[in-house]
Parts: structure tokens; C-alpha cells; sequence
């Protein structure tokens, strides 16, 4: 038997329909029960690497494999993806997508069910299983009675049923709020421990991952392994943002204060990073530098809500209740709280998809409720989280045109308004292209310009980010900044605390169908009540002043923000 | 939500039958329904069908929307077999009994009315007891049960596997749907049919494309879990076999004995009271 679990050499492959190879020269070896990140932006290979670790390359997706990979000593080419899947299990990026029972326990037993074992063997298994992931409560549920949280540990479950050597997490954060994810690294952290077995997380999120310590981050890109260190030794260098992976906030931080980030400082962490005296000085008098008093923001009310309230048939509670609050013209906002916490709701009830039971919304003064959810979206324009589901035309030009036309507005104008509404979009020069020939961020752009041309004052955004890679994260937010700036109002419903930190001006924190809190992120993000009411996150800028001694660890936060909007955003512009 | 095609839990001995058991049961029961125009036995299972809701704990309201949608679909072909067969009843029955005094080709005769209350009451016979089996049959079971009765199981899982996406796609479909009436679409009964029709089309796309995408995941999902290794595979949904799933089985099979039965005495698939 061989020390490694995975043995890589000198790996190429190419898919059969493209042009480029994917991967080149991948050497790697992992030992067993190790535990691997293996990060890199959108497109640099490492989900390729993951389906070449779980046989899904070839079984699934042909191409051609050059050089070798050792499965436990053994030629993957001899192994088929069964064989594979008794020493690999993989847990999916979307945990939703892949529950294949109608129950929790049709899902853990699964692959035992393939396996032929019997019923009696089963029912043990079962019980073994949900006892470690504490899902005996849930055996007999359906997928869509549990909470993201359950879902990613049922999804653990059904490949923890098969007692492999390596879990494969691909992009395991992906879909959970910011306090589930952490719960999540907990648990992948707490399995290896267990089991013994190695764990590879394939994640781009960095900071995330490394709430629990990893023994070694592979940083891919364009196909090739362009680190393979220890976590203290890649983030004390700068090779990550030259990567286009975001690197720990807090280290941002330090190195806009022009402190030098050190392996010996063990930068991996927040709780183990050792400051010395002087680099905290140097932070405080760099943060006194750049500190500005804010401007206040227009006070104009654009939305306002009064006493809203709402209960989805039959349903006992009050998916919203008693809600009132106000929307600035020209502000960018951001609704925050958990699954059903009333952000969807809320935004539904605004563009009149469901109707209020009480209460009354005012757009710039006048009562909105009288208005048909058609009539509404010339006010209010509502973006879905994925661009898939609102495309339903072939061509960029037809889709743009599709509210227009069917308000029944002359040819002439129509043209004259797409033509408008694309170029402020970037998308003039595709305007006859297939949309099928677009990628994630520019179908995503199209479904704003379709509704850009209805000309909206507000914009309503479900997820605008969601499983973008930094790179595409900025470019989409950065789009939305620029329409902000010709004066959209612009309101996003979000997990994402780096969105919200970064580009919401205010956030609004809903719970349980009421709305907890409603003050500048950088508030929200520093106080740990909300934090943890909302199933956020505090960020790690919070825990940075607290190790600083600075005692306004809110301002030091907007600090740190308005010094980056104003110096170091756009560079991502091409 | 419009339940389409539900399993509604609850406890009741209907669903604690086995699937094959209750499928069996379905195919028996239709066969013998399909055999025979025989007004007493078709009357006599409609009224068995309807009189089992209460035994498996289902209530009108949880079948409604299935129950209107064949009522409509039932009275549409009634309909039709009336304009353009208006006396197929008297080829059936060999005479002609004129009502109400008319005459003409479209005129009402006791032979068509009679062979129309057969058709109705065929629905009514076969109707309450799928919908029944859709349900108190767990869709895992159901997998189980046809794979038991010699259906692959790659089909019979793929079956169980759509029973659970449906809910999933309905929600899919109403979101779609709303987002695209904020865009103008108008699916209200404002609209004419045709350009509700038109309307439809242009949620379905946009469902069918993001369905595709899911089905790719699921079916990586399923293969890394070893589905398709082998010949054969366990269910943890199977149930034995007790003495009243035999009992069952016996009661539908006799019941396509008697329907087999009933033809031959008859001398044709129908009972003609007008001899």
C-alpha cells in the first residue's frame, strides 16, 4: 500500500469539445488523511481536478488525460467511477440539486442501496450515520423541510454511509449563509478528525475555509498549480490577489497599512496572528489618516413602507409582519437574514407578486397597492438570483426588447430604448449574439438590461453574486455601482457579508418576519447580537480592531471600506 | 399549490399495503374495468372505488384538482363521441329506440344514452382507484415495487425520481412565472387564450432550460453513488408481504374474473338490457 492517497503526475487533460487543455503538468501527492484546499478563480481547473479525483473524467466527461493518477496506488485509468467511489466520496457543490432520496434516510442510504446491502444492514448504517451528523430527527423528512444546513450535513451523510479515505467537497460554501458555511468547515473539520480520512475542499473563498486550519493550500491557475505551501507561508506572500482569489480581509487590512505580512506571524488565522506592538501602531495611525466624517445621504423618500404585513396560505405565521420602513432615492441597500427570515417576501409584496394582508407601501408619496405587479414594474424592477430563469429568448436584442413590446410600445421607440439600455449595460456590441453564446455574468447582465429598459427607479436584486468568483463578484457589483451612480435606487437581498460591507450603504436585517436592525453594514457587521440573529458573520476586521485595541471597531470598519472604494476598486476593469 | 400528483402520508391500511402490492391491485382492477361494458359490474366497482377514499383516509379536497380535470376532460369526450357517433349505441345493442318524439341523425335514442352511461361509468370505475393509488403510494415505494415486479430498476428509480422533482418544479415554475408577469406577461384570464398559450411558452422555456441544468448534477450525484453498478440493487422503502396484501391481490383478480366471466355469458363485452 502507498503513504499517498492521491498521486498526481504529470497530468494533462483536455475536454473533447475545446480547443485548450484544462490542466498541465498537475503534479501533486496527498498522504493520507491529509486536509487540502485547493482554491484558484473561476475557470483555472480545479473543478476538473475534482472530477478527475472522483472518476466523473472520463465517466461523464470525455477527453483526453495525459500523464497519470495514482488512486491509492492504482492506476485510475484501471478504476471505474464505482470503484473510485468506494475510496472517494464527494459531496456537490449545490446540496440541494443532489438529494436523490424522497427522505433523509432514502439519501444516506443511497449508495448502500447500489451496493446491494440488505435491509437490516441498512437500517444499522442508518442509525450510525445519522447519529454522528445528528439527523435522527430529521430520517423521515423531505429535502425541502430542512434548513441549508441540514441539507449540506444530509449530503455529507450519504457519502460518510460508504466509509471512504477522501472527502471531496467541491465549493461547499456556495449556497449556505455566512453562519451555516462556518458551521460547515466545523463539521468537514470535525469529520476528518473522526474518521482519519483525508479531506480535499475545493472552495475560492479562502478566508472562509480557513476559520479551521488546513495542513496545505494548492492555489491553481490557468491550469497549472502555481503554489502548494503551507497556509502561514502562501497568504505572507502576495500571490493570491495576483490569482484573482481574495485573500483574508484582515490581512488586506494590515497591508494597506503597509505592515509586512511575515509566515512567522502566522497569518492564516485571526485568532493565532501575532502582531507586534509597532504594526499596531502603524494600523491605528493609518486608519486615523484616512478616516473621513460622512456625508449624510439624501433623505428623500423614494419607498416607504407602512405596517406591511403578510402570511403565505397555509402557513400559521406571519412571513412579514408589521413592517415599515423607507428607501432613499439614489441609496444602495442591502436586505440581510436567514432563509425564511422575510427578505424574499418582502421584495414580493413590493412588486405586487403576492398582496399584502395589512399595511401600505408609497412610492414617492403615492399608495402603490392599488397597482397590478405588470404596472408596478415601471417603477420597481425585481432581478432573479439565476439569470436561467428569466431568459426566454435566442437572441440578446429580442430578450431586451420582450417588456417593451409586450406593453405594446411602437417598434421605433422600442428600438431607440434597447439600443439606450444596452450600451449603459456594456452589451451593445453582442446585441445580435445568441444568448446562449454568453457567459454566467453576461446572462446575468442581459436579464438587468431587460429590465433596465422598463426604465424602473428601483432596482430589486435577489443574490446578484451568487457562486461568482472574486473576479466576477467585482465586475457584477461594480456594474450595479455604476447604475447607482446615474441615480438607481438599488436594493439587494444577500448572504454575502463582503457584498453587503463593500457596496450597501445601509443594510436592512430581517428575522422571523420583522426587521431587527437597520444601520450602516459596518454596524451591523461589528455587533455581535444581530450577527448572530441573522445567521451572519462578523467579519474578521471586527476581530482585527479588537486585537489592535481599538475600541470603535464600526468606524475602524467604514474606515477601511471608504478608503477601498475610493483607492483600490476598478482594478479589475478591462 | 395545486397538488398534480401527490403522496399524501397518513396512516391508513390502504397505505400500509406494499407498493406491488397496490400496483398489482391498479392493474387488475383497470384490466377488469376495460374488459367489460357490463353496466352492474362497472356500477359496482365505482361505487367499491369511491366507497375505498374513506378506508385510505383521503378527502375530496385532496384530489380536486385531478377529480376536475378528468370531469372536464370526460365530459369533452362524451361530447365528442355523441357528435360523431350519434348511434353507435344501436350498432352495439342491434335496435333503435327513438326518445322524445324526434328523429334525425343527431336525434336522442335510448340505445346511445345507454352506451354513454357505460362509458361515464367506466371512468367512474377506473378513476377513484388511480387516483387513490397516486395517493397512498409512497413514489420510493412505488420504485421498489415496479423493480419487483420485473421493471429495470434505472426506469423504476427515474419514475420515483420525477414524483420528487415535481414539487421542486412547481415552485420553479411559480417563481418563473411571477418575475415574468412583472415583466408584462399576462396569464390572468384578462388575456385570450392564445396569447396565454403564448405566455406559457415563454415560462416554460426558461423552466426547461434551468431543469436541464439540475438533471446534469443529479445524475453526476447518482453516479458517484454507485447507481448503475450493478444488476440489481436493495431498497430501503421495501415492505413484506402480510396476508392482506394476498388478500387484496385475490379480491382484484377475481374481480377480472368475473369482468372475463360476465363477456363470455354475455356473448360480447356489453349487457344489453333492450333484448
Amino acid at each position: 500500500m502507498s503513504e499517498y492517497i492521491l498521486e498526481f503526475k504529470n497530468l494533462g487533460f483536455k475536454y473533447r469539445a475545446q480547443a485548450k487543455s484544462t490542466l498541465y503538468n498537475i503534479d501533486l501527492k496527498i498522504k493520507k488523511g491529509e486536509k487540502l484546499l485547493v482554491a484558484g478563480p473561476s475557470g483555472c481547473g480545479k473543478s476538473t481536478l475534482g472530477s478527475l479525483i472522483n472518476g466523473l473524467i472520463p465517466s461523464s466527461y470525455k477527453g483526453d488525460i495525459t500523464g497519470s493518477l495514482l488512486i491509492n496506488g492504482k492506476d485510475s485509468k484501471e478504476m471505474s467511477i464505482f470503484d473510485i467511489s468506494h475510496i472517494v466520496g464527494t459531496v456537490l457543490q449545490d446540496s440541494d440539486a443532489q438529494f436523490v432520496g424522497m427522505t433523509v434516510a432514502e439519501d444516506l442510504t443511497f449508495a448502500l442501496e447500489n451496493d446491494c446491502v440488505f435491509l437490516p444492514d441498512m437500517r444499522k448504517r442508518v442509525d450510525e450515520v445519522a447519529t454522528t451528523l445528528n439527523l435522527k430527527d430529521f430520517l423521515l423528512h423531505a429535502p425541502g423541510e430542512l434548513s441549508g444546513g441540514q441539507k449540506q450535513r444530509v449530503s455529507v451523510g450519504g457519502v460518510l454511509a460508504s466509509d471512504v479515505d477522501l472527502f471531496l467537497f467541491d465549493e461547499p460554501l456556495a449556497n449556505l449563509d455566512p453562519r451555516t458555511g462556518k458551521q460547515a468547515i466545523e463539521l468537514i473539520d470535525e469529520l476528518q478528525k473522526k474518521t482519519g480520512a483525508a479531506v480535499i475542499i475545493i472552495e475560492h473563498r479562502l478566508e472562509d475555509v480557513l476559520h479551521r486550519s488546513v495542513d496545505r493550500i494548492v492555489l491553481m491557475q490557468e491550469g497549472h498549480i502555481v503554489a502548494d505551501e503551507s497556509p502561514d507561508e502562501l497568504l505572507s506572500k502576495g500571490l493570491l490577489s495576483e490569482c484573482g482569489v481574495r485573500e483574508p480581509l484582515y490581512l488586506t487590512a494590515l497591508k494597506y497599512a503597509g505592515v509586512s505580512i511575515e509566515s512567522k506571524m502566522r497569518p492564516s488565522s485571526i485568532e493565532n496572528l501575532v502582531l507586534s506592538d509597532t504594526d499596531k501602531a502603524q494600523l491605528k495611525k493609518f486608519m486615523k489618516e484616512v478616516h473621513k466624517d460622512k456625508k449624510p445621504l439624501s433623505k428623500e423618500k423614494l419607498l416607504e413602507t407602512k405596517g406591511l404585513s403578510f402570511t403565505y396560505e397555509k402557513m400559521k405565521k406571519r412571513a412579514l409582519d408589521n413592517i415599515s420602513t423607507a428607501i432613499s432615492k439614489g441609496e444602495m441597500v442591502a436586505i440581510v437574514g436567514t432563509n425564511g427570515a422575510g427578505k424574499s417576501t418582502f421584495s414580493k409584496v413590493i412588486c405586487g407578486m403576492e398582496n399584502e394582508d395589512e399595511g401600505q407601501i408609497f412610492f414617492e408619496g403615492n399608495d402603490f397597492s392599488a397597482l397590478s405587479i405588470k404596472e408596478r414594474a415601471a417603477y420597481v424592477g425585481y432581478v432573479m438570483q439565476n439569470p436561467n430563469q428569466m431568459i426566454s429568448k435566442v437572441m440578446i436584442m429580442d430578450e431586451v426588447a420582450m417588456g417593451l413590446r409586450l406593453r405594446g410600445v411602437p417598434e421605433e421607440e422600442v428600438q431607440e430604448k434597447v439600443t439606450k439600455a444596452l450600451k449603459i449595460c456594456g452589451l451593445y456590441t453582442m446585441r445580435n449574439w445568441p444568448i446562449s453564446a454568453l457567459s454566467y455574468g453576461q446572462k446575468k447582465r442581459v436579464t438587468i438590461c431587460s429590465i433596465l429598459v422598463l426604465e424602473p427607479k428601483v432596482l430589486i436584486l435577489d443574490e446578484p453574486t451568487a457562486g461568482q468568483d472574486y473576479r466576477h463578484y467585482t465586475k457584477i457589483m461594480e456594474f450595479l455601482r455604476q447604475l447607482n451612480q446615474q441615480g438607481i435606487t438599488i436594493i439587494m437581498i444577500t448572504h454575502d457579508m463582503h457584498l453587503m460591507l463593500e457596496y450597501a450603504d445601509r443594510g436592512i436585517v430581517f428575522s422571523g418576519g420583522k426587521i431587527i436592525a437597520d444601520k450602516t453594514c459596518a454596524e451591523i457587521l461589528t455587533d455581535s447580537e444581530i450577527v448572530d440573529r441573522a445567521s451572519l458573520k462578523e467579519t474578521s476586521l471586527y476581530d482585527l480592531a479588537n486585537l489592535c485595541g481599538i475600541e470603535d471597531a464600526a468606524t475602524f470598519v467604514q474606515d477601511f471600506i471608504d478608503y477601498e472604494r475610493e483607492n483600490v476598486r476598478g482594478l479589475w476593469d478591462e | 399549490m395545486n397538488n398534480l400528483f401527490n403522496y399524501i402520508e397518513r396512516e391508513s391500511p390502504i397505505h400500509e399495503l406494499t407498493g406491488a402490492t397496490k400496483l398489482v391491485c391498479l392493474l387488475l382492477w383497470s384490466l377488469a374495468a376495460m374488459t367489460t361494458y357490463d353496466t352492474r359490474l362497472l356500477a359496482v366497482m365505482s361505487v367499491l372505488g369511491v366507497a375505498l377514499f374513506p378506508v385510505g383516509r383521503i378527502k375530496l379536497k385532496d384530489v380536486t384538482f385531478m377529480l376536475v380535470f378528468t370531469l372536464v376532460y370526460l365530459a369533452l369526450s362524451t361530447t365528442l363521441v355523441y357528435l360523431f357517433s350519434p348511434r353507435h349505441g344501436c350498432g352495439v345493442y342491434g335496435s333503435t329506440t327513438l326518445l322524445f318524439g324526434l328523429s334525425g341523425y343527431f336525434a336522442p335514442t335510448a340505445e346511445q344514452l345507454f352506451f354513454q352511461l357505460n362509458y361515464i361509468l367506466k371512468y367512474f370505475a377506473t378513476i377513484p382507484f388511480v387516483l387513490l393509488f397516486v395517493c397512498t403510494t409512497n413514489p420510493s415505494e412505488f420504485a421498489a415495487s415496479l423493480n419487483k415486479i420485473g421493471v429495470p430498476y434505472s426506469v423504476a428509480y427515474s419514475v420515483a425520481l420525477a414524483l420528487r422533482y415535481i414539487p421542486d418544479i412547481q415552485k420553479q415554475y411559480h417563481e418563473i412565472s411571477q418575475a415574468s408577469q412583472a415583466r408584462g406577461i399576462e396569464l390572468s384570464k384578462k388575456a385570450s387564450l392564445v396569447s396565454r398559450l403564448k405566455s406559457a411558452s415563454s415560462i416554460l422555456i426558461p423552466l426547461v432550460l434551468s431543469s436541464m441544468d439540475r438533471i446534469e448534477v443529479i445524475a453526476n450525484a447518482m453516479e458517484l453513488r454507485c447507481f448503475g453498478k450493478n444488476k440489481k440493487r436493495t431498497w430501503y422503502m421495501e415492505r413484506k408481504f402480510r396476508l392482506i396484501d394476498y388478500l387484496c391481490i385475490v379480491v382484484c383478480a377475481l374481480l377480472l374474473v368475473a369482468s372475463i366471466t360476465l363477456t363470455h355469458i354475455n356473448g360480447s363485452r356489453f349487457y344489453n338490457p333492450f333484448l
